[in-house]
């Protein structure tokens, strides 16, 4: 999720957004804004969201979701230009540190491993929500960027849960219009839609904010699998 | 450009006009499709659709625009449509460097910008035909991404930049002047100084003949940027607006410079905070 900056520190907002995200079942959210507030504020948002405190409040609040672990990742615009520089750096120690210089051009897999190397891999996200008042990826790092589904969410104060679950079930979606069905199934499970009160809950929230016929077209391809 | 056209364009002008425009071309083989036309006839058709973006853009006054003819991903597809594509793009090449096209009417300069060697012979050669031919303009300037991706494009500056240490050392060296800076014989403690920054990378980008871009329009709805211009964009309006790329016209455009003029103050700050 890439939000802005300003919106960013607007704590109670980020908290409720991940709290959404958990209740739906994503496994892992990058967290990115450009001046990393989000990562100077990593402590409180972590401990909120450790695995243990899900399961606490989930029984405090007898909700019927089951929360999943949640792993969280802290980026900012240091991770992006700066940090492929310092990729740079390092293969140009490795490959040019004994004094030859190497003939062959460097490649996709060596480029990862030294962002890895040097504290900035980590995958590609397969969907970048934006929070803020624009449609602008904000210098989310460019290596991670490249088939990502782009969708802006409007600013951080207005976030819905109706526009959320829109977001990520037309994800859904429009992957399975690219692979056939058996695959398709397997994206689906991505945001790990196993639990049966998980998938009421969802699609009575989907009903509630107007999909009904992508609700039927859900329930008929969980239906013919 | 017709009268209302141009008074549309006056109109916009009083507010901030983008300098850069980026599109992604796509849709061309669904409208194909859509419309029950042969193969090709739908990237002819993006063609013309192109030629007029083009002449809005030059006409309103945006300098720099910037096209993903064809993404180094796209050779994956059919060998067929690989080759005839590749047809067409030479065929448009040479369409382009004539006397009367659009090329000369708006003053462009053209450039391609991907990793050329890619390419068949006579669709390299007639890249390199083109841009010697419209080197002498200078009014704006056409970029057009062949046989490119961002993540090439940053594989290739980072092999530059190591390169270009490396000369550099290897001549400091050679004058006994390197004082084992850039190579680790020599150096007691192993240590390299890291020398490579942001701005090295920048200038061996290949899409450095231009700024960054303001807007970049994707057509057909995809809300992906399929590995174009991600180190460039930043701070950039992202439109797709759900057309095909054949059907876009005066009015998409016009759309977009007022969402990128309702923007601009946000999008200035955080260009000069970056």
């Amino acid at each position: 999720m890439v939000i802005d900056s300003e919106e960013a520190q607007e704590l109670s907002k980020v908290f409720e957004l991940l709290q959404w995200v958990a209740d739906i079942g994503v496994k892992s959210v990058c967290l990115y804004d450009p001046e990393g507030v989000l990562k100077k504020n990593k402590e409180p948002i972590t401990q909120r969201f450790s695995s243990a405190n899900l399961s606490e409040e989930a029984a405090v609040n007898g909700r019927l979701v089951t929360r999943r672990n949640l792993t969280l990742e802290f980026v900012s615009f240091e991770d992006g230009k700066e940090a492929v520089a310092k990729a740079a750096n390092y293969l140009f120690v490795k490959h040019y540190a004994n004094g030859t210089k190497e003939k062959s051009d460097f490649t996709e897999p060596q480029m990862a491993e030294a962002l890895g190397a040097i504290g900035s891999g980590g995958a590609e996200p397969d969907l970048l929500l934006i929070y803020g008042p624009t449609r602008c990826h904000l210098g989310f790092p460019a290596w991670r960027l490249r088939y990502t589904e782009i969708v802006h969410m409007g600013p951080l104060k207005s976030m819905s849960y109706g526009s959320l679950v829109k977001a990520i079930f037309k994800y859904t979606m429009v992957h399975q219009n690219y692979v056939t069905s058996s695959c398709g199934t397997s994206m689906m499970r991505k945001i790990d839609l196993t639990d049966a009160a998980s998938i009421v809950c969802i699609l009575l929230r989907m009903f509630f904010f107007d999909c009904r016929t992508k609700v039927k077209r859900y329930l008929l391809a969980c239906m013919s699998n | 450009m017709d009268e209302d056209s141009s008074s549309i364009s006056r109109v916009l002008s009083v507010g901030p006009v983008p300098d850069h425009i980026a599109f992604i071309m796509d849709g061309n083989r669904r409208y194909a499709k859509k419309r029950n036309l042969l193969d090709g006839a739908g990237h002819r058709s993006g063609y013309l659709a192109l030629m007029n973006m083009l002449k809005y853009c030059y006409e309103l006054g945006v300098k720099y625009a910037t096209i993903y003819a064809f993404s180094i991903d796209n050779f994956r597809r059919r060998p067929e449509e690989v080759q005839s594509t590749m047809q067409l793009i030479l065929e448009k090449i040479e369409d382009l460097i004539k006397e009367e096209s659009m090329v000369n009417q708006y003053g462009v300069r053209i450039y391609f910008l991907g990793s050329l060697k890619l390419l068949s012979k006579p669709v390299r050669l007639a890249a390199e035909r083109a841009m010697v031919a419209t080197s002498g303009n200078s009014k704006s300037v056409l970029s057009i991404c062949l046989a490119y991706t961002s993540s090439d494009e940053i594989l290739h500056a980072v092999q530059e930049c190591c390169g270009e240490k490396w000369d550099e050392g290897s001549a400091l060296e050679s004058k006994g002047a390197g004082n084992g800076l850039v190579f680790l014989k020599g150096n007691e403690n192993g240590k390299i100084k890291p020398s490579i920054v942001v701005k090295d990378l920048e200038k061996h980008m290949y899409a450095a003949v231009a700024p960054d871009p303001d807007i970049i329009i994707r057509t057909s709805g995809e809300t992906r940027l399929s590995n174009f211009l991600l180190w460039q964009s930043a701070n950039c309006l992202l439109y797709a607006p759900p057309i095909l790329w054949p059907e876009i016209g005066l009015w998409h455009l016009i759309w977009a410079v007022l969402d990128f003029q309702r923007n601009f103050s946000y999008l200035k700050e955080k260009t000069k905070l970056s």
